[in-house]
């Protein structure tokens, strides 16, 4: 294990940003998002959870992937190539565990190959909890906050003064042994600091609000589920506005549009929404008329159908559908709701 | 130009549309094929492609013929919309881009020795076309083969040459054919398909391969389950909203499969355990 004293930390952004695009929680207009780091950038190690998720980095929310040219009847097509590699600073430990549940989607067979390629140019560094929120139930879903997560090629925990480092995959290695005359070994003292700072989240965490939230006691087969009652309360009051889907760190869904240059043009993929009446239009009619059909849609999809293919819910406990739908529809009160708190508002 | 190679499923490439047959007043059938020749992809019955027309986007559509036939893809498309209106409008020698195949397949080698029964309304015949003339080509495979077909009225029948002559000439081969109500001129059946089907009273030892509008889908089943025929000798080919056709884009699922890649085929024993959202 190493370590680097925190007032070190921009030489650190300096060296890394040198052969790296360094993505970095950084705060502008009072919020703080990924974004790339450059000089005087206003780094925000402290913000528990960006306003977006880092889902942007590897599934990018708009992202060219073909050219094409046409010239009479002849019609030319090329495809467009990707961005150099990257290391995501500051990735907390539910995002790290969205990423391994997109890849469940992008890396199943058929390989989405820009996902996979995308993916293998960055290097992810996680940075544990040390003051998780009332909003978070990542705890729900096994995803331990204060720990190095799964995925995470280095995991660090900010100790005040210092950040310590861990190394987990060859590729976290090989970039820590570049950064050799910036990191430092730990102490005895450290270590024994570092375990005292993880029992302590523990102690907090069951302090939270929302730490008894628990998916595994909705009951019922998916049919079962699906014909609840529960849904026609639930969704009148959503109103359709996507926000859930889009600060979601784990929702996937995605539409592949053309851009119109004039006989050339490009081909993009962007995000979209299950909750948009026209996500499921088409030319013989929509298969989800009204919002209880997309909001029961959206819900049974992270809770039911997800589950039955890969074996995992999808969702994390972030908290910020939570923290960001404009009516408090959120998946606490959905999964309080099925799993038999019919009281639950 | 030619397109650059990628092994991405989302990368369409470059096909030519060799030939373009109007069946009816908004459906026509289109033959594809590589520029210099040949299928763009080995593929099975049932299966789908993704047709490209930039600037306009893709759509997906079931393949009808069958793969026997070696030197093009035919697409019969009914103009719906923004990307079949565009299709609608090209002249043959036109490259388009083309992706697939996509989705599972009719299971043809199980289905040998069986009777088959083939279900089919307006442009739903599409689909159920690869297989019968799979089957027709491998004529010694497969048992008695009846073909119903139901369109909104004469003027509206896909594939006319196969109903009326290429089908009805083959041994052990009936085709039925029904329109919606009354027309002028008209001397044949008339009613729509889930009623004709109960008329003919076919035996319930027979395997069913049916495809049609969703309602006339559901009608189809209960007048099957009525007739005795057993939810596993059911086969239908479904068709929802698509974009990426791998089962990624979050677009197409009933409960936990997704159409695109879990689909189009079911048997009906296994959609029967899906919710009712198609």
């Amino acid at each position: 294990m190493k370590k680097i004293a925190k007032d070190q930390l921009a030489l650190l952004w300096e060296k890394i940003d040198q052969n790296y695009q360094l993505f970095l929680p950084i705060a502008k207009e009072k919020a703080v998002n990924f974004s790339t780091w450059k000089e005087g950038a206003e780094v925000d190690l402290d913000a528990l959870r960006t306003v977006n998720s880092p889902k942007n980095i590897i599934f990018p929310q708009t992202e060219t992937y073909l050219t094409f040219k046409k010239e009479g009847k002849k019609l030319g097509l090329e495809v467009v190539s990707r961005d150099e590699e990257y290391v995501v600073f500051g990735v907390r430990p539910c995002d790290v565990a969205s990423f391994k549940l997109l890849d469940n989607v992008f890396l199943g067979e058929p390989v989405d190959k820009f996902y996979e390629e995308n993916r293998q140019k960055g290097l992810i560094i996680s940075q544990a909890c040390l003051n998780p929120e009332e909003t978070c139930f990542c705890n729900a879903f096994a995803i331990n906050p204060e720990s190095a997560p799964v995925g995470a090629d280095v995991a660090t925990w900010d100790l005040g003064d210092l950040l310590l480092w861990e190394a987990q995959s060859e590729k976290g290695k090989a970039f820590t042994e570049a950064l050799s005359d910036l990191l430092e070994d730990v102490s005895e003292d450290d270590r024994k600091k570092l375990d005292e700072v993880k029992a302590g989240i523990k102690d907090k965490l069951e302090d939270l609000p929302l730490v008894h939230v628990a998916p595994e006691k909705i009951e019922g087969g998916l049919k079962e589920i699906f014909a609840s009652e529960v849904w026609d309360e639930l969704y009148q009051r959503c109103l359709g506005c996507g926000m859930c889907t889009y600060v979601c760190p784990t929702c996937h869904c995605y539409d592949l549009k053309d851009y119109n240059g004039n006989g050339c043009g490009e081909r993009f993929r962007c995000w979209d929404s299950c909750m948009f009446s026209d996500f499921t239009m088409m030319a013989h009619g929509n298969p989800r008329t009204t919002q209880k059909e997309r909001v029961r849609q959206r819900f049974m999809h992270k809770l039911v159908y997800y589950p039955n293919n890969y074996e995992s819910y999808a969702c994390v406990g972030c908290g910020r559908c939570t923290e960001r739908c404009p009516v408090r529809l959120d998946i606490v009160k959905v999964i309080k709701k099925l799993g038999g708190e019919r009281n639950e508002l | 130009m030619s397109c650059s190679c990628h092994a991405d499923p989302l990368v369409p490439v470059v096909a030519v549309v060799d030939n373009i047959r109007r069946d009816t007043a908004d459906i026509k059938t289109f033959q594809v094929k590589k520029p210099e020749g040949g299928l763009p992809f080995i593929f099975k019955p049932g299966q789908c492609a993704m047709l490209s027309v930039p600037p306009l986007g893709e759509a997906i559509f079931s393949i009808t013929s069958s793969p026997t036939q070696q030197e093009f893809l035919e697409f019969s498309i009914k103009n719906v919309g923004k990307v079949t209106d565009c299709l609608h409008q090209i002249e043959v020698g036109t490259e388009i881009g083309i992706r697939g195949p996509y989705g599972n397949n009719f299971p043809v080698e199980a289905l040998r020795g069986k009777d088959l029964l083939f279900i089919g309304g307006g442009i739903g015949l599409a689909p159920l076309r690869s297989v019968i003339n799979y089957a027709l080509d491998n004529r010694s495979d497969y048992g008695k083969i009846d073909i119903v077909y139901g369109a909104r009225s004469p003027e509206d029948f896909v594939h006319r040459n196969d109903l009326y002559q290429n089908w009805v000439e083959q041994a052990d081969t009936d085709v039925h054919i029904t329109v919606d109500r009354e027309f002028e001129g008209w001397n044949g059946h008339v009613g729509f398909v889930p009623q004709y089907i109960e008329e003919l009273n076919f035996s319930s030892d027979k395997t069913v391969l049916v495809c049609g509008p969703p309602i006339m889908i559901k009608f189809v089943l209960e007048v099957l389950e009525k007739l005795g025929f057993d939810q596993k000798q059911i086969y239908t080919t479904l068709e929802l909203k698509m974009k990426c056709g791998i089962g990624k884009c979050g677009r197409c699922n009933i409960g936990d499969k997704y159409v695109c890649k879990d689909g189009p085929v079911f048997r009906c024993d296994e959609l029967g355990k899906l919710p009712d959202e198609y």
